[in-house]
């Protein structure tokens, strides 16, 4: 866990839904190697995802993911401590079946790092309508966490420490067909947290009362609920030279203050004379801080609730992507019918608003320049359909 | 008025409308008007004519028309975005379900 939070992802991800609720995802395997550098953190790792149809009803998917993280994250410099190493491994088990026009969904997800916890139960169901112009979906999530600390000498765990957090989420789509060239899908989703939700290694800042100058550390209070809402919007257009254009916003609101906005536009052009289809995106994100949270408190005991995530605080961000795929064995090699291998590249910019970089010992607290750091983010797969 | 509709034909909510008509009791004008609205809310959801026809669909279809294309990517990619924002869920862009499974 750490100085990343990863749980609370796994009911809003995991293996992905299927496309239609009428029919089932195709027979598939991906390979994916992901990388992600910036900010002190590198985090890497494999990625296998495996999907199977039978009896034309039933579709069976897994997925092995894992990350190795190497970090010396602000975070972690500010803290005093030195450069960290630890893993994380996450197994997905998925199961739809298909019943007419309607889907129905199961799936688990177990993850493990060696401080956290974390198991999700979802289902799912999906309905065609309108003769196929409209697929509607719900879907509900489970999860249940458990929250361990590591000694910060030695690097064992902590027997005096575990803490639960159980999660809830609900989601509600349309997906809609507006014309011939215009696709549209619709995105409610809910979640409830319920439990320990601190990073039990990370620290606020308050005034040094002993002198005003310099700051002191103390661990962070959270509030023990979290509920959000989000609502995401996107639109997939098909342009008459083949090729796509797509644009989507998200807006998000919770209980702990934090609100965002989410814009994004893509465009997608396959290649007439080489198997080849590249893209590009680019997508912005803001977000005003938490209530409770603050770069630099007064004193140690300021409010009840004190943090200093920088995911909580006011910020900005700006991802540039460009990918290519390219398609291999078009007509069939022995059992595959066909293949592609692809790459994607995501510069991450993040700029923020009231979170300072605190390494500066050097200066007045509340007076260092603000954080911003860039992200380098790489993925190459192949993906095979049998 | 009931004179002037006719109760030929195939159409089920005609023959419906004059079987009740028929009727001789009382209260048959509420029965009437109850039927009505009942039956013009089953032909609603039965007579929808998709406005796109599925031979139309031939670009929708194409799969650069997908929100999803890679799913493997695309669960990696929300992965790396909620770890750094505070905003989580609803980035379910295939079909508008569960994002789960």
């Amino acid at each position: 866990m750490r100085f990343a939070h990863f749980s609370a992802l796994l009911l809003a991800i995991g293996l992905p839904l299927t496309a239609s609720a009428g029919v089932l995802p195709e027979d598939r395997a991906d390979l994916l190697g992901h990388r992600y550098e910036g900010g002190g953190v590198t985090i890497q790792g494999p990625s296998l995802l495996i999907r199977k149809t039978l009896a034309e009803k039933y579709s069976f998917s897994a997925n092995y993911y894992m990350d190795y993280v190497t970090s010396a994250s602000i975070d972690v410099q500010v803290s005093g401590a030195s450069q960290y190493k630890e893993e994380r491994t996450q197994y997905s088990l998925g199961f739809d079946y298909l019943r007419g026009k309607t889907t129905y969904s199961l799936g688990y997800t177990h993850s493990k790092e060696n401080d956290y916890l974390a198991k999700t139960l979802s289902f799912g169901i999906s309905q065609d309508l309108f003769g196929d112009l409209t697929t509607i979906s719900m879907g509900f999530s489970k999860g249940d966490d458990t929250v361990m600390r590591r000694d910060t000498v030695g690097g064992g765990i902590d027997p005096t420490f575990k803490e639960d957090v159980d999660r809830w989420s609900y989601r509600v789509g349309v997906s809609q067909i507006l014309t011939k060239s215009l696709v549209t899908s619709l995105n409610l989703e809910v979640i409830t947290d319920e439990g320990y939700l601190n990073n039990p290694y990370r620290s606020f800042r308050y005034i040094d009362p002993d002198n005003n100058n310099q700051y002191k550390l103390a661990t962070e209070k959270y509030p023990h609920t979290h509920t959000s809402n989000a609502v995401g919007l996107s639109a997939r257009y098909f342009l008459p030279y083949r090729a796509a254009i797509e644009g989507g916003y998200r807006f998000y609101t919770d209980t702990w203050g934090v609100g965002g906005n989410t814009y994004n536009l893509g465009y997608v052009h396959p290649l007439k004379i080489l198997p080849l289809t590249l893209e590009a995106s680019v997508r912005y994100y803001e977000q005003k801080h938490a209530d409770f949270y603050a770069d630099l408190f007064p004193r140690i005991d300021f409010q009840n609730f004190m943090g200093r995530d920088k995911e909580l605080s006011a910020f900005n961000s700006k991802t540039f992507r460009v990918g290519a795929s390219y398609d291999f064995a078009k007509s069939g090699w022995k059992f595959i019918k066909k293949g592609s291998l692809n790459f994607y590249y995501d510069l991450m910019q993040f700029e923020y608003d009231d979170f300072r970089d605190a390494r500066r010992t050097d200066l007045i607290a509340g007076t260092e320049p603000l954080y911003a750091f860039d992200a380098n983010v790489f993925q190459l797969f192949v993906s095979i359909w049998f | 008025m009931s004179d002037e509709v006719s109760c030929a034909g195939r159409n089920s909510f005609r023959q419906a409308w004059c079987r009740v008509k028929t009727r001789p009791t009382a209260g048959r004008d509420t029965t009437l008007v109850a039927l009505f609205a009942v039956l013009t809310l089953l032909s609603a959801c039965g007579n929808i004519e998709p406005w796109v026809k599925p031979y139309e669909r031939q670009a929708l279809a194409d799969p650069i028309m997908s929100f999803d294309p890679n799913p493997v990517s695309s669960a990696y990619t929300d992965h790396v975005f909620e770890a750094r924002e505070g905003a989580r869920g609803a980035l379910g862009g295939s079909g508008g379900g569960c994002g789960c499974n």
